[in-house]
Parts: C-alpha cells; sequence; structure tokens
C-alpha cells in the first residue's frame, strides 16, 4: 500500500534508487552507524541542553539556548539523517518527530502551536500558511543563504515579497526514457515541440507507445499541464493562474489544451485508472518510449527483488521537458522542494533562525545526504561526489532553472487543485472534446475559493 | 377508619414503589443509562449539532475558531449549484447502492436459506463466503484495484480475451438519466459498477451469516406444519419463514442502508477516481487532510448525508416500538 499517494508525492518520501548494491550496503551500513549514533545523541543532546539552560542561568546566556524542531521525519533512515544534519549544526536541538502522514494531515491544527522551526513545504503550501500570518519571516536569515540559486529563493518567497522557507532538497520531474532503447532505434533527445511530435511520430511507427501515463490518484496528469502551460504560457502566467488571478476560460489556457491533446494520441490508452508504478513498468519494459514523472519514477524497480531491475534504473535517463514559446524556452521546471518555516513566534527567535541559518549551510544537508543519499540537496555548495548520474543531473537542470514550480497541488490551494482541478483533468482526459464545458465549471468553482 | 387508610395507603404505595427499585438498582440504572447517554450525547449529538452549525459558516480550520464568518445558507447554495457536478453525483452514487445491496441482501438471504438446508460441504461454502467480511473494506478495496481490476496486470484483464478493460478509470456512464434541474446528466459509470462488484462480494457473505443466525433460530416445527399443509418450498419461505424472521429482515434492511449511505474506504481505497464519488468522499476531502481548509463546506455535505441518514434512522425505531407495543 505504500506508494500510494494521494496526492504528488513530497521530497522525503520518495528518493532516488542508489546507485549500486555497493553503496546500497555502505548505505545501509551508514544508517545502521548513524541510527547508534543517533539514540547516542539523543542522550548527547538533552545532556547539552541542561548544560545550555544552566549556563544560561549563570548569567552566560548565550544567544542560542535550545531550539525545538518539528520534523516528519518519521521513518528510520531520514529520521537518522535528519538527527546527523541537525548534529551537524552544532546547535542544541529538541526533535520532536511525528510520523510523517499525521504531520501533513495535522498541520492545520499543529501550525497554531508549533516548535520553533517545522520541516514543510515550498510554494502554495508555504505561502498559504505566510499569508494566514501563522509563520515567522526569514528574510534576515536568507542574506546568508548565498549558495541558493534564484529559483530556490523565489520558491521560498511570499507573496508580500518575503522569505519564510529554507529549502533543504528536492527532486525535479522530467521526461524519463531508456537509454538503451534511444541508442537502439537512433532517437534524439527533442529540444523543441516540433521534434517531440516527430520522435512520437516516429516511435509510434516502430510499434512503440511513445508516452507512458497515469493519472490513478488524479495527480499524476498535473505534471503534464504544469508543463505545458510553463513552456506555453510561462511561469508568471502558471503562478498568476495558480493563484486563481487568471480566468480558466481565458484563450491561453484553452492552448494548453489544445496543445495536449496534439500528443493525448501518444498516450497509453485509458490513462485515469492506471497507477504511475503500472505506466513505469511499461516503460521499463520498453513497451513505452517516453514518461513525464519525478525521478521517483526509478523507486518503481526494486533490485532486491527483480535482477534485472538494476539494469533498468542504470538504463533511465531523463530531458528537461521540450520548448514550446521561444519566449518561454526550457526556463522552468517542476522540483517539489522540502525545507523549513520558522514559528510566528518562536520561544527561542534567535535560536530558531540561528538553526535555519545553518540547516541552509551545505554542511547540515552535506551530513543528511550521507546517511540518506537518496535525494538531491538545495545548496548549490553541497557535496556532489556521492550523487548517481541521475542525481548530478537532477542538480544541474534545477539548479540552472530561472524558475522553479513546485507542482501542481503544491501552488494552489490544495482543495482546489484535487477537487476542482484534478476533477477537471480526469474528465478532459476521459473525453478530451469537453474541454470547454470543463473549464467553465473550474472557473466558475474557483471564484468559490478565497486563494490567499 | 377511612382517614386511618387514606393515611395508611400513599406510604404503602410509595413503599412499594421503594421495594421495586432499591437504592443499589437505581445506582446500577442510573450508571447503565446514565453513562451511555452521557457519551453518546458527548460524543454524538454535540458533534453533529456543531457540525450543523459549521455548516453556515466560513473557516479555514487554520486560524483560530473565532476568526469563523457566518455566511447563512451560502455554503448549501454552493454546493447545490456551483458543486453541482460533485453533489449530485454522489447522491446519485449512493441511491444507486441502496439498491445494489439490497439485492445483494437477497442474494445473502438466499445462499443463507440453501446453507440452513445443510447441503453437504455447507461449512466450507459458509466460510468462503464470509471470508471476505473478515477484511476490512478498504483491504478489499485494495485487493480488488490491485488483483482484480488492474488493466494490464489484473486477473479479470489476464482472463478476458478482448481489448483490456480499464475497470477503475473509465467514468463511461453505463446509462444516463436527464434530470430537469440539472444541465448534465446523471448515470451509473462504468468505474461504480465495477466498484460495486466488489461491495457485493463482501455485502453478500455478511447479510448471509446475519441470516443464517436468525435461520438457525427459527421453530422448525412452523416449518414442518407449513410443509404439511402442503406449501411448495417458495410458499414456506415467502409466507412462513420469512415473515417469521421479520426482526431479522429489520436489522438486515437497516444495515443495507448504512451500508450504502456510509461507504467511503472503498471508494477512497481506489482513490475515488471521477464517476465513482458519494457523500462519504465528499465529506472527508473537505474536512481533512491538507486540503481541508474548506469546513463549512464540508459540514454543508455532512448535514446532507445526516438528513438521509436520520430519514432512515427514525423509520427503524418507529418500526421498533411499534414492534414493542403489539
Amino acid at each position: 500500500m505504500s506508494g500510494n499517494y494521494e496526492s504528488s508525492p513530497s521530497p522525503s518520501e520518495v528518493g532516488f534508487s542508489l546507485v549500486s548494491r555497493r553503496t546500497l550496503l555502505a548505505g545501509a551500513a551508514a544508517v545502521g552507524g548513524a541510527v547508534v549514533l543517533a539514540a547516542c545523541g539523543d542522550e548527547g543532546s538533552e545532556g547539552t541542553s541542561g548544560g545550555t539552560e544552566t549556563t544560561a542561568a549563570g548569567g552566560g546566556g548565550g544567544d542560542t539556548g535550545e531550539v525545538t524542531f518539528g520534523s516528519n521525519y518519521s521513518d528510520e533512515k531520514p529520521k537518522a539523517a535528519m538527527q546527523a544534519a541537525l548534529d551537524a549544526t552544532g546547535l542544541s536541538v529538541k526533535v520532536n518527530t511525528v510520523d510523517h502522514n499525521t504531520y501533513q494531515e495535522q498541520f492545520n491544527t499543529y501550525i497554531q502551536q508549533p516548535d520553533d522551526v517545522v520541516c514543510w513545504f515550498a510554494g502554495y503550501r508555504m505561502r498559504a500558511f505566510a499569508g494566514k500570518g501563522v509563520v515567522g519571516d526569514i528574510s534576515d536569515v536568507w542574506e546568508g543563504l548565498g549558495d541558493m540559486s534564484e529559483g530556490f529563493k523565489n520558491a521560498s518567497t511570499g507573496l508580500d515579497g518575503k522569505q519564510y522557507f529554507v529549502p533543504f532538497y528536492f527532486y525535479p520531474w522530467a521526461i524519463h526514457y531508456r537509454k538503451s532503447l534511444f541508442e537502439e532505434k537512433g532517437y534524439e533527445v527533442p529540444t523543441t515541440w516540433d521534434d517531440l511530435l516527430a520522435l512520437c511520430e516516429k516511435m509510434k511507427a516502430d510499434g512503440i507507445t511513445p508516452f507512458s501515463a497515469a493519472n490513478d490518484g488524479g495527480w499524476p496528469q498535473m505534471g503534464m499541464f504544469d508543463m505545458i502551460n510553463l513552456r506555453t504560457n510561462g511561469y508568471d502566467f502558471h503562478v498568476s493562474l495558480m493563484g486563481g488571478k487568471e480566468s480558466w476560460t481565458d484563450d491561453k489556457v484553452k492552448q494548453v489544451f489544445t496543445n495536449w491533446s496534439t500528443i493525448l494520441d501518444y498516450y497509453q490508452p485509458d490513462v485515469n485508472g492506471r497507477t504511475w508504478q503500472d505506466a513505469a513498468t511499461a516503460l521499463g519494459n520498453k513497451e513505452t518510449g517516453m514518461y513525464l514523472l519525478g525521478t521517483f519514477v526509478t523507486s518503481n524497480f526494486d533490485p532486491a527483488t527483480d535482477p534485472a531491475a538494476q539494469e533498468i534504473i542504470d538504463d533511465i535517463d531523463f530531458f528537461a521537458f521540450p520548448e514550446i514559446d521561444p519566449a518561454h524556452g526550457q526556463d522552468a521546471v517542476e522540483a517539489p522542494i522540502d525545507g523549513f518555516m520558522m514559528a510566528k513566534s518562536p520561544k527561542n527567535d534567535a535560536g530558531a533562525r540561528a538553526l535555519l541559518g545553518a540547516m541552509g549551510a551545505a554542511a547540515s544537508i552535506d551530513a543528511y545526504l550521507a546517511v540518506d543519499p537518496s535525494s538531491v540537496a538545495a545548496n548549490s555548495a553541497a557535496k556532489t561526489d556521492g550523487y548517481s548520474a541521475l542525481q548530478k543531473k537532477s542538480a544541474e537542470l534545477v539548479g540552472s532553472a530561472k524558475y522553479i514550480a513546485q507542482f501542481l497541488d503544491r501552488d494552489t490551494d490544495p482543495d482546489f487543485a484535487a477537487k476542482v482541478v484534478g476533477k477537471a483533468l480526469q474528465d478532459f482526459l476521459a473525453d478530451p472534446t469537453s474541454i470547454d464545458t470543463v473549464l467553465a465549471t473550474v472557473e466558475e468553482q474557483k471564484q468559490t475559493y478565497t486563494f490567499e | 377508619m377511612s382517614t386511618d387508610i387514606a393515611e395508611a395507603a400513599p406510604p404503602a404505595g410509595r413503599r412499594r414503589r421503594f421495594s421495586q427499585l432499591s437504592r443499589n438498582d437505581k445506582l446500577v440504572l442510573l450508571v447503565m443509562v446514565g453513562v451511555p447517554a452521557f457519551l453518546h450525547i458527548v460524543l454524538v449529538w454535540i458533534p453533529a449539532i456543531l457540525t450543523g452549525v459549521l455548516s453556515f459558516m466560513e473557516w479555514d480550520n487554520v486560524t483560530p475558531i473565532s476568526s469563523a464568518e457566518f455566511v447563512g445558507f451560502r455554503n448549501y447554495w454552493q454546493i447545490f449549484t456551483i458543486f453541482d457536478n460533485q453533489l449530485f453525483p454522489a447522491l446519485f452514487n449512493n441511491m444507486v447502492l441502496i439498491v445494489w445491496l439490497f439485492l445483494c441482501s437477497a442474494v445473502g438471504i438466499g445462499l443463507a436459506y440453501l446453507l440452513d438446508k445443510n447441503l453437504k460441504g455447507t461449512r466450507f461454502y459458509q466460510s468462503t463466503y464470509y471470508f471476505p467480511v473478515v477484511l476490512s473494506v478498504a483491504v478489499v478495496g485494495f485487493i480488488w484495484k490491485s488483483v482484480m481490476f488492474g488493466r494490464e496486470t489484473g486477473l479479470l484483464n489476464l482472463i478476458w480475451p478482448g481489448e483490456p478493460i480499464d475497470f477503475v478509470g473509465d467514468q463511461t456512464k453505463i446509462f444516463e438519466i436527464q434530470f430537469p434541474f440539472l444541465d448534465f446528466p446523471l448515470g451509473l459509470s462504468r468505474n461504480f459498477a465495477a466498484l460495486l462488484l466488489a461491495m457485493a462480494w463482501r455485502h453478500i457473505g455478511y447479510i448471509m451469516v446475519l441470516y443464517l443466525a436468525g435461520l438457525k433460530s427459527f421453530d422448525p416445527s412452523l416449518r414442518e406444519a407449513a410443509s404439511i399443509d402442503g406449501c411448495t418450498e417458495w410458499q414456506t419461505f415467502r409466507r412462513v419463514v420469512f415473515p417469521g424472521l421479520k426482526p431479522i429482515n429489520v436489522v438486515v434492511a437497516v444495515i443495507t442502508v448504512i451500508e450504502a449511505l456510509r461507504a467511503y474506504d472503498i471508494v477512497a481505497a481506489l482513490s475515488e477516481p471521477r464517476g465513482t464519488e458519494v457523500m462519504g468522499t465528499l465529506v472527508t476531502n473537505s474536512l481533512t487532510g491538507e486540503g481541508g481548509g474548506r469546513v463549512g463546506i464540508g459540514s454543508a455535505y455532512g448535514m446532507v448525508l445526516f438528513l438521509l441518514c436520520i430519514g432512515f434512522i427514525i423509520w427503524y425505531v418507529v418500526n421498533n416500538f411499534r414492534e414493542h407495543e403489539s
């Protein structure tokens, strides 16, 4: 049942498959070690915090006392990795770990009485809480985060232009393919829309379904909408549309669906009922040629149970979504980011800011990745020697992007995304000719949302 | 004399009442009735009433409740007009479910009647039919989704000779009814029909066991009398056994209606593709999870469901009391 996501998975829920068996073992060893360390660390940090309090009572009054940290890193490996990252900051941190599903579901309530620093997601999911004034402005912390690219800063900025978020790591969405298939058939990676259509036509002639396509859960196809919209109308329009400021019956939006319709012919049939895993399997079997999904697509192949899986994982590569309008080129990329926010009025304000600054630095993400190497660091100064080829490519793709979108259900009101847009996309995919009615419904229902 | 009697009588009466219920009895009664009643009021009625209140308000579930705004019937207006493409299909599906589960109940009763005849291998059939009931409905959903319905790997598609069928995602309608107050037709979508199969798998066994228990306690002499009088098998069932098991029938009917109205988990397990929405999923989607910022709308959906349920509950209670009186 794991892997059935109700919305697009968070980076902490899905990771990169590790490069080889050797790293797998090394990783396991590291986890084992880190668990022991973490266990010691827990006692140690309690001891330290006691010590700090004594110091404070003694009149030393260091500006960084104990900071409380609300964590949704509840699985064993990410938990150990997070502890390692926190230890690397050298601050005294009291961790409050909650099961990640519960954490997400209860977040609305939790954020009213939060810890000093809390784990959360970038984009609208952060902006909504920033807009409601329940999280703290940390623009001053960003002055010390020189190694974050412009894209990450944009993704951490609220609607008022201030920063409320520190990115930690991410995974990108891109079109995945099997290198060996492309070599064998002499396909070339398309960079423009016309190239893409030509490639699809070629694949079809070769008896390969060009696109793996899934939409079970209603979220996987949101990625296709996002990418076509970003390429057709650009990032600014996309954000403004997600923010409820544009009309869904606008010709610009209709153009997105017109473009989409042209590649629907190259989709696997019956999109709505297929799970992303089944679509990934088709890609792995070379029944299909391409698959737009997050890099977690490789996690569908498990070398522990299937001897052929490692070969498939090593063979999977991706390319950025092709250009549609030259005015926008390939300047935007979609990459959900995990990171941290600060409580509106933390008990230890200075400590919380110090911790956020330290967590944004390369040292802590390095410590994290040393234990759990399945993510890609947001900080451009982070060590990359442990990365697989796919991770390196992800870091380049996102690091060089001018704009980073988060994903439809993270870039707008989650309720609007799931109940209005998600349903509309399912209706569109079931009957592409119904698009005018579908968009009119979206526009009508959009009016009931406030998009704070 | 007369005054004596007059004086003596009331205390005697009072004493009799005292002797009927001792102090201990009263305490037990108070605890046995009072505690459940208290819990019932606190855990059921107060939340229900609060839901009713919230359905007239707008609240995002993040800012303090004091920021909630009273909006009158706006939430109801919205779900009946703007979100009509979600509410009415859900209501329609719930109605389809009531009809369908009654059909399943009939099949369950039929199976129970056959199994009661002590056929060879009764116990085997009994446990086979009852097996799905042991599983949680959510698990039934997961099993059917991955094992039976999968388009590429599902069992049903492996044995199906034609083009693979997309059981979970196909929202094409099998039949449609156009209602004058809606600008789109309502109907039974293919994926909901597939879901009905999965629900039948579980519901039939459930009703069968319930009814079998009733049949076991049925007085066999009545049945013998019927056969001596020359009743056919069908007449015996229709005129003797079925009316004789009225209490069980009422329970079966109530369970069937409740199962149909509260349907949620199996739909959620199939990740609620378009075409399969029911009232239960509309309520929870608005109230829980990260998107749970629309408390007013979710409560309004909840109240619609509540009003549907209360109709059946009243029918049940009235029926029960009438029985006790006669």
